[in-house]
């Protein structure tokens, strides 16, 4: 049974005998407004580029300027969501295992990115990080340019995609059993043993969805990387600019290609998002 | 979640003579909490004090100059009509399709619940774009449009479409695990005691989830408001017409006018500010109302 799309007449059948009135009503406009909002623009889009063929999005993706904008957008996507996976980490880790002061405020200030709109994060980094900002001055000083530059992409990404990493380990990291800790030090490990072989190898899970989420995040991300990153093209332009770029040439085959293949990566991501959750609910009992 | 187990770890430890071989060195600890805080402050205080900052270099009166701009106005009007029109029809489908999926059981739910989280994995370009190839001129039902003079792209209607699109999710992802959670045993119950279908609704299960609800509403607010990405590609960036808040701070930016610009991203970073305060508010104070969190977004 793989689609919803049966209610309809045999809806008696369709859904389990239940005293709850209006499941005819709200699930039928949950299917009419999924399908209105949502499903059929997205089949506009899959419609488009079925029209291109595997050759034409071959062509589209390897012209010089979209090749060189995806490959910055997968590459600093990537090493940004290796920083958050670290940082992100250290950054759970301290906000549950440790009491300091401002701890909480600190805690409730990790969702900023979701909260603050895109748009607002990208002029400020580029304030931030310009020749002549907080950070950009001192920076300059050494020789070492942010803004303006595919650096600028990489701290605006970082930027978008922690909360994703500390969001998605905290609770494990609340959930791991002191027992197990205890046990290991009973055992003779050291400390270091202990964080190694027995408090991580739960945390692997967690690490790696935040990790797909925050890829998945930034390689989509256009708001805050714009003002940042100067959209030098085959240097500092990223995939979601080039959309824009074509569309204002109006070159909506172009546009389109790319947009398909940076949904096939998304979806490439979340389809191994739920495979680790799968293989941790097996192994760990805990997503 | 983080509150429970730092609770647990009275100060009083700290001084007790042999460390719990559960817990790390002070100098682990210290460097840890540290690199944090730094790490933290970098690149997420930072950002958010720089926009306060810039928008006051030029003192007070600029700093309200810039609300007196009639193109800033209209682009305040618009968002909050858009936010107005959006919040509200999510909020009824999130209602809607987290009593079908939570209170009854059919096949195809986990595909369901897939299909009403994708947008949050679509580029937000990418979700502007879709509704271009849709209603655009050269889109599948432009030519139809055109004929009939209903302008959707470049104009308000594609702006509210892509920020129903972009914020499609949020009440029905917090509203879908709660319910279920709760289940349907005082549904039920109200219905046996020969209450109606909406009566029961408005009087049983409404005030158990209101908490759940208000924390969905509060984050689809904000998306709707602050969204960029999607409305920038449909919106065609007409001042004084079809220009957002975040639209016109770009405009802003890109013309030097960073006063200006930051002064209406003050509006926005407010916003964000308010909407964290009330989030950590309900996640601190009724955290069994609202549905139990593993991955947030």
């Amino acid at each position: 049974m793989t689609s919803p799309n049966f209610a309809g007449r045999n809806a008696r059948r369709f859904k389990a005998p239940s005293v709850i009135p209006g499941f005819g009503l709200t699930f039928g406009y949950t299917l009419l407004y999924l399908g209105l909002v949502v499903l059929l623009p997205l089949a506009a889009l899959i419609w488009r580029s079925s029209g291109l063929g595997l050759s034409g999005l071959y062509d589209i993706a390897t012209e010089p300027r979209v090749a060189a904008g995806l490959r910055t957008t997968f590459f600093i996507s990537f090493c940004a969501a290796l920083v958050d996976l670290f940082f992100g980490l250290i950054v759970a880790w301290v906000l549950t295992r440790y009491d300091f002061f401002g701890r909480r405020l600190l805690d409730a200030f990790v969702d900023l990115p979701f909260a603050l709109p895109t748009a607002v994060a990208g002029i400020s980094l580029a304030a931030l990080y310009a020749p002549n900002g907080w950070f950009g001055e001192p920076l300059a000083a050494y020789g070492i340019k942010i803004a303006y530059t595919r650096w600028g992409i990489l701290v605006a990404l970082i930027f978008i995609g922690l909360p994703f990493v500390v969001r998605t380990v905290q609770p494990i990291v609340a959930e791991l059993e002191t027992e197990l800790e205890e046990a290991s030090a009973t055992l003779g490990a050291s400390r270091v043993q202990t964080v190694l072989r027995v408090l991580l190898p739960p945390l692997a899970p967690a690490l790696l969805t935040g990790f797909a989420l925050a890829f998945a995040r930034s390689i989509g991300e256009y708001g805050s990387v714009i003002f940042i990153a100067g959209n030098i093209a085959y240097v500092s332009e990223i995939a979601p600019l080039l959309i824009v770029v074509k569309l204002e040439q109006y070159d909506i085959p172009g546009a389109t290609g790319i947009a398909t293949i940076m949904l096939a990566i998304s979806f490439a991501a979340l389809l191994a998002i739920n495979l680790v959750q799968a293989f941790a609910r097996k192994r760990f009992g805990h997503v | 979640m983080s509150e429970s187990i730092a609770a647990g770890v009275p100060a009083a430890r700290r001084r007790a003579r042999v460390r719990p071989v559960t817990q790390d060195s002070p100098f682990a600890r210290y460097a840890l909490i540290a690199t944090a805080i730094a790490f933290l402050s970098l690149f997420l205080l930072a950002p958010l004090a720089v926009v306060f900052y810039e928008a006051g270099t030029k003192g007070a009166a600029a700093f309200f100059e810039a609300f007196q701009d009639p193109d800033a106005r209209a682009a305040i009007r618009l968002t909050l009509l858009i936010a107005a029109i959006a919040v509200p029809a999510n909020l009824a489908f999130g209602l809607a399709a987290a009593w079908s999926i939570a209170k009854f059981s059919f096949p195809g739910k986990s595909l369901l619940i897939t299909l009403i989280d994708l947008p949050f994995s679509v580029s937000p370009v990418v979700a502007g774009l879709v509704y271009v190839l849709l209603f655009g001129s050269q889109g599948l039902l432009g030519g139809w449009l055109t004929a009939h003079g209903v302008q959707i792209i470049f104009a308000v209607p594609g702006i509210v479409l892509a920020t129903i699109f972009v914020t499609f999710p949020f009440v029905a992802r917090e509203l879908i695990p709660l319910m279920q959670e709760q289940g349907s045993v005082e549904e039920e119950a109200a219905l046996t005691l020969g209450a109606s279908g909406f009566k029961t609704f408005l009087t049983v299960t409404l005030p158990n989830i209101k908490w759940g609800l208000l924390y969905g509403v509060l984050l689809c607010n904000a998306r709707a408001m602050g969204e960029f990405g999607a409305v920038s590609v449909v919106s065609g960036h007409i001042r004084g017409l079809t220009n957002t808040i975040p639209l016109q701070v770009e405009i802003l930016y890109n013309e030097y006018n960073n006063v200006a610009a930051f002064a209406l991203s003050v509006l926005l970073a407010s916003l964000a500010l308010v909407t964290l305060g009330i989030k950590t508010f309900l996640e601190w104070r009724h955290a069994d109302a609202l549905a139990a969190r593993g991955r947030r977004h």
